[in-house]
């Protein structure tokens, strides 16, 4: 199968969010980026739907070169190439119009996004990516067995999952259950050293159409302080439930 | 120009959710003086449909569809759009919606804002970002655009009318998806639409003491959730899984019982009205971000929790 695995860049998850210039910008000094934690249970999908059923893992990412290091570290982890789009991305509908405007006359049998990125949440990229290349999608994908052009998948649905079926090529949304959390893959010193060799190429943008842009961001407002309470007197932190905070 | 709003029903049934949605709506509508159009889709009894004129929703179009899914449904509305001149769909931030969305804004050549927390002011919308550790204003950039509504946030807006409910032969030519089977428990109360939630971490020490998380729960009419390492240790179910890689809720209150409070678990749950921590650990850092906390053994408190609600409910 040829798969192609959206990957983006984003500050790892211990991360105390900050803004700068006039919190119009997320503040990325002193922040570690890692490779979106969605976007790792799909890679890791693809290496093993590669090792039980030959073909490539190629992984793509919209963004400057200040991406290259995490696009080295899904090589490291076992992706066979890499494509960076050489642009800045504005929204959802910009990254996914990229993707897909490089990924139409490709054949890729298969492309996997994570369900959403941890910066800013869209969650809308895998099923833009569908729309865009008239192709199925599910999203969030727990469940994804092939047979041939037959997949069959479970996705979240309100209350439990469903079951689909759908013909290859298609677009899965990943997080976990797609694969489980110790299937996750730390790259060796041998899969670092051939990723350095791997080619990695640069294509230029194709579009900037987009339906958003940033103006200014906000943290949420301040706690104003935690009311203790004694363990021997639950019915006082009923009463403040009922009657101060009017919770319950 | 028209606003329309998806009424999304979960088997036959409105969640909170779609209500809130549509209470958005409405709002939206009338400070643009726009019309409003309602759009159901799937089995639905006129009853039930008729709970959106408690939200002050009065024209309904009610489309049938088996095994509605976002592909279908997304085609479905598109055609609505399309005839009705619609400039803005609103959507819920649910499962579906979040797949009917993209495909829908695509299909408009709509923008699309996920996750919205409030009404637009002009065309700066508000929304979660950071998974729950910020929100970020943006600008709406094209003259279309599809909104969905993240659950809790906007809140119900009682504003009662009279339902007009037509019946429209508009079917989806997408049939690319094709449904197997449901696995699922609606007689439980959904995370995101749940307005408590009792949640519990590795403080309780095993899956088989969830009982009494699940007594507390039931005794608030709560949902029950938990921290990633209790998900990740198979002691409990993945989707109640809350935080950063998890489900970001904001419910008006949150227990948290026995968890640290570890900064990926506090994005998920930081948009909480009012949070309760119950930590033996007097320094666990989930204190910092709550409302009202104590100190004390999950095992000795929680029970004598579940009593003291019992005598005043």
């Amino acid at each position: 199968m040829k798969i192609l695995v959206c990957i983006s860049s984003v500050p790892d998850t211990t991360t105390k969010i900050n803004f700068t210039e006039n919190d119009t910008q997320f503040k990325k000094e002193g922040v570690q980026f890692i490779i979106n934690p969605y976007d790792e249970f799909g890679l890791t999908k693809a290496l093993l739907l590669k090792e039980s059923g030959g073909g490539s893992v190629t992984v793509i990412n919209v963004g400057t070169t200040e991406n290259d290091p995490i696009i080295r570290k899904a090589l490291a982890i076992g992706a066979d190439d890499a494509i960076r789009i050489d642009s800045t991305p504005i929204d959802g509908i910009h990254v996914a119009n990229e993707i897909a405007n490089y990924a139409k006359d490709k054949g890729y049998d298969l492309i996997i996004a994570g369900r959403e990125s941890i910066d800013y949440n869209g969650g809308m990229v895998p099923h833009l990516l569908g729309e865009l290349l008239s192709i199925p999608s599910i999203s969030p994908c727990v469940g994804f067995t092939v047979n041939g052009v037959e997949a069959e998948m479970e996705t979240l649905i309100d209350g439990g999952k469903e079951s689909v079926k759908a013909s290859l090529p298609m677009v899965i949304g990943s997080q976990k259950g797609l694969v489980q959390e110790n299937e996750l893959r730390i790259p060796n010193m041998r899969g670092i050293m051939m990723s350095r060799s791997k080619p990695l190429t640069v294509e230029a943008s194709t579009t900037n159409d987009s339906g958003q842009k940033i103006v200014k961001h906000e943290l949420p407002a301040a706690k104003a302080g935690c009311t203790m309470i004694d363990a021997s007197d639950v019915d006082k932190l009923v009463d403040l439930l009922q009657n101060e905070a009017k919770v319950i | 120009m028209s606003v329309l709003v998806y009424i999304e029903n979960t088997e036959g049934t409105l969640k909170k959710g779609t209500l809130e949605a549509v209470s958005y709506a409405v709002e939206l509508a009338a400070a643009n003086g726009s019309s409003l159009i309602g759009v159901s889709i799937g089995e639905i009894s006129n009853d039930e449909l008729n709970k959106v004129g408690n939200h002050g929703l009065s024209e309904v179009i009610k489309l049938a569809g088996d095994k509605v899914n976002h592909q279908s449904a997304a085609s479905q509305l598109n055609e609505i759009a399309k005839s009705k001149g619609a400039s803005t769909v609103v959507l819920t931030n649910s499962w579906q919606g979040k797949g009917i969305g993209p495909r829908l804004a695509i299909k408009m050549g709509a923008g699309l804002v996920t996750e919205a927390v409030e009404l637009p002011q002009g065309k700066t919308i508000k929304k979660k970002a950071f998974s729950g550790k910020a929100f970020v204003n943006v600008e709406m950039t094209k003259e279309k655009n599809v909104i969905a509504v993240s659950a809790n946030s906007f809140g119900l807006k009682e504003n009662s009318s009279q339902v007009n409910i037509s019946e429209d032969g508009t079917t989806s030519s997408d049939t690319s998806l094709q449904h197997v089977s449901y696995n699922r428990d609606t007689s439980k109360l959904s995370l995101t639409d749940a307005e408590i939630v009792v949640s519990a971490g590795r403080g309780l020490k095993g899956p088989e003491n969830w009982g009494m998380v699940e007594e507390l729960a039931t005794v608030l009419g709560a949902a029950t959730a938990c921290s990633k390492p209790v998900s990740d240790a198979d002691w409990r179910p993945h989707h109640e899984h809350v935080g950063q890689t998890g489900i970001t809720i904001s419910p008006n209150l949150y227990f948290a019982i026995g968890i640290s409070g570890a900064i990926q678990h506090l994005a998920g749950v930081s948009a909480s009205k009012k949070i309760v921590v119950i930590n033996t650990d007097s320094e666990a850092p989930f204190f910092k971000a709550a409302d009202y906390g104590i100190v004390g053994d999950a095992f000795e408190v929680v029970p004598k929790l579940v009593e003291a609600i019992k005598k005043v409910m």
